[in-house]
């Protein structure tokens, strides 16, 4: 009976975790269907509590303190620029969790297990270790810990594609041999160590993609957690995390035109390919502040093209001023966004509304490529290779075939740029020596208080 | 050999699979990130495994690897859901003034002041 009362409690959560994220197709309905989820995981944990089995609610009460105690200054007081970690952080103690309990049941049952229950503990436990130390790496690349640059050594494919194959051999003699303590914690240290140098050779630009990718690992460790317990809500939500984190993935690899085997082993960033030696054929022409300001005043319609520069110098606020001035003089001002602008999908638009941008200004790139030809000026902020005709015209570059926002198509391109350093693709971008293209150097958070000062007069 | 639960559990996993891309799928680009948190939240459901893990003195090893589950998964939850609001409540449409207690007046960043 209680057990009948549970499998209900759980069947109405994952109708409301479902109701939830749809409500995520609009702005105006997200935080709605966000309360419907929180509601649904309420319901679920008061639920849980409730099961049988359960007969000492100690170490669950002090769990659930400690855990809300580091959860609530994660979430309140981290700045917006830092979400993309906490993000990674957030799948590296979920896939924790599951590994933790793998690692519990197949130390209670052992040998008692079927081959079967041991090849989902085993499968579980794997895909939760390395979804934790990758997800720690991913963290840490994107915190500036560990060098954001591919570390790379040879012959590391094959060391990987070794390590993964000895897994799943040892997965497969556990299933032979389910008392084999010495094969489970091999294979959960193999997955720990697998995790790390999973992660090593990708680049920080890729980043977008690998924290997609690592939110589908953690969504079928969530699953493969609910296989081994038999528990139906986890599988749900396991399943809908993983779908999710998977078109995340091929959404962020199409606006970058590569495959998921190209990021997971290629090396984004490794190779500098020839730049076509492109400094000397033209010179630059740079602008003046006061310049720039009277040319953007001046205009009718302004697209500001925001990357992750923008991010580092924390300029947002400093971009929506400008664009106040320029739209109390009757300028029209949108933001165009490529998808994988910044470190994670979505990045930009986070950032723009926290700096009170309205949602209506953001558009992206099938949106705002079409409206190029017929923009005045496009300011450039911390964006590069986005923005690098190289992608459309010269073939053999990294980024040939990328989609990129057209904005040498604009009247005018100023670009705002600390120097002429290459991007993260490092590659030379030939929009700078465009004949339209004006270089405003200086940081992007400097530029932009001047720039609004320089409106004002 | 292979149980008749694991069997159903599939059937619950692939179809789950397909509501997911259907639904995942109409999500705004503009709300990628908030997804991520938000998807991020609802893994915490990981905790109603490690709660009873943690609660049915299985043994001391059991107990204290469900104490850190249940801890590593309210973290999920509570900051997931947590953070996910505070990024949704600054996304506001043209006119609607300021979002509410959102934006940059929470001083969240070096950037804000």
């Amino acid at each position: 009976m209680r057990r009948d009362l549970l499998q209900l409690f759980y069947l109405v959560s994952a109708i409301l975790f479902v109701m939830g994220l749809r409500g995520l197709s609009h702005p105006k309905t997200a935080r709605r269907g966000m309360f419907l989820a929180e509601l649904g995981m309420l319901l679920a944990i008061i639920g849980s509590l409730l099961h049988h089995e359960i007969i000492d609610y100690r170490w669950i009460a002090a769990g659930l303190v400690l855990g809300t105690a580091i959860g609530v200054p994660m979430a309140m007081w981290i700045p917006m620029t830092a979400v993309p970690q906490r993000t990674a952080l957030s799948h590296s103690f979920g896939a924790l969790a599951a590994s933790l309990i793998g690692i519990s049941e197949y130390y209670r049952h052992g040998a008692a297990l079927g081959s079967v229950r041991v090849g989902v503990i085993g499968v579980e436990v794997m895909l939760g270790s390395l979804t934790f130390t990758g997800s720690l790496m991913a963290a840490g690349k994107l915190q500036g810990l560990i060098r954001g640059y591919p570390i790379t050594w040879r012959g590391q494919n094959f060391s990987n594609l070794s390590i993964l194959g000895a897994m799943l051999a040892l997965i497969v003699a556990l299933m032979f041999v389910p008392s084999s303590t010495a094969a489970f914690y091999s294979m959960v240290g193999l997955a720990f160590f697998f995790g790390v140098l999973f992660i090593l050779p990708i680049g920080a630009a890729d980043m977008p993609v690998v924290i997609a990718l690592l939110n589908s690992y953690a969504g079928l460790t969530d699953a493969a957690m609910g296989f081994m317990l038999d528990n139906k809500i986890q599988i749900i939500t396991g399943s809908l995390d993983g779908s999710s984190g998977f078109i995340l993935s091929i959404l962020m690899c199409r606006a970058m035109n590569r495959s998921i085997t190209n990021v997971l082993f290629g090396a984004f960033g490794k190779v500098q390919d020839n730049p076509a030696e492109l400094e000397g054929k033209k010179p630059i022409r740079q602008i003046s502040v006061e310049e720039a300001a009277e040319l953007l005043g001046t205009s009718r319609s302004v697209v500001f093209v925001p990357g992750y520069g923008m991010a580092v110098s924390q300029a947002q606020h400093r971009v929506r001023e400008v664009a106040d001035m320029l739209k109390n003089k009757g300028v029209q001002v949108r933001y165009g966004i490529h998808a994988v602008a910044g470190r994670m999908p979505g990045h930009m638009n986070v950032l723009l509304a926290e700096a009170n941008v309205p949602y209506d200004e953001l558009y992206d790139m099938d949106q705002i490529n079409s409206q190029f030809p017929e923009t005045d000026v496009v300011v450039v902020v911390g964006a590069n290779d986005v923005v690098n005709p190289a992608a459309k015209r010269m073939r053999g570059s990294p980024i040939y075939g990328m989609p990129i926002l057209e904005v040498e198509k604009a009247r005018v391109v100023i670009v705002c740029k600390r120097s002429l350093a290459v991007g993260f693709a490092g590659i030379d971008n030939e929009l700078y020596y465009g004949d339209k293209t004006l270089m405003l150097f200086g940081d992007a958070k400097e530029t932009m208080v001047k720039l609004t000062a320089a409106l004002k007069e | 050999m292979i149980d008749i639960g694991l069997i159903g559990d599939l059937y619950v996993f692939v179809l789950a699979g397909f509501l997911g891309y259907q639904v995942i799928s109409r999500v705004s680009p503009l709300l990628h990130t908030p997804l991520m948190s938000a998807t991020n939240a609802i893994s915490g459901i990981s905790l109603v495994g490690s709660l009873v893990v943690a609660g049915a003195g299985y043994n001391e090893i059991s107990t204290l690897l469900g104490f850190v589950a249940v801890t590593a998964s309210t973290i999920n939850v509570v900051g997931g859901f947590l953070i996910t609001d505070r990024i949704l409540k600054m996304f506001r449409a043209a006119g609607a003034g300021p979002a509410p207690g959102g934006g940059s007046a929470k001083g969240t960043a070096s950037g804000s002041k």
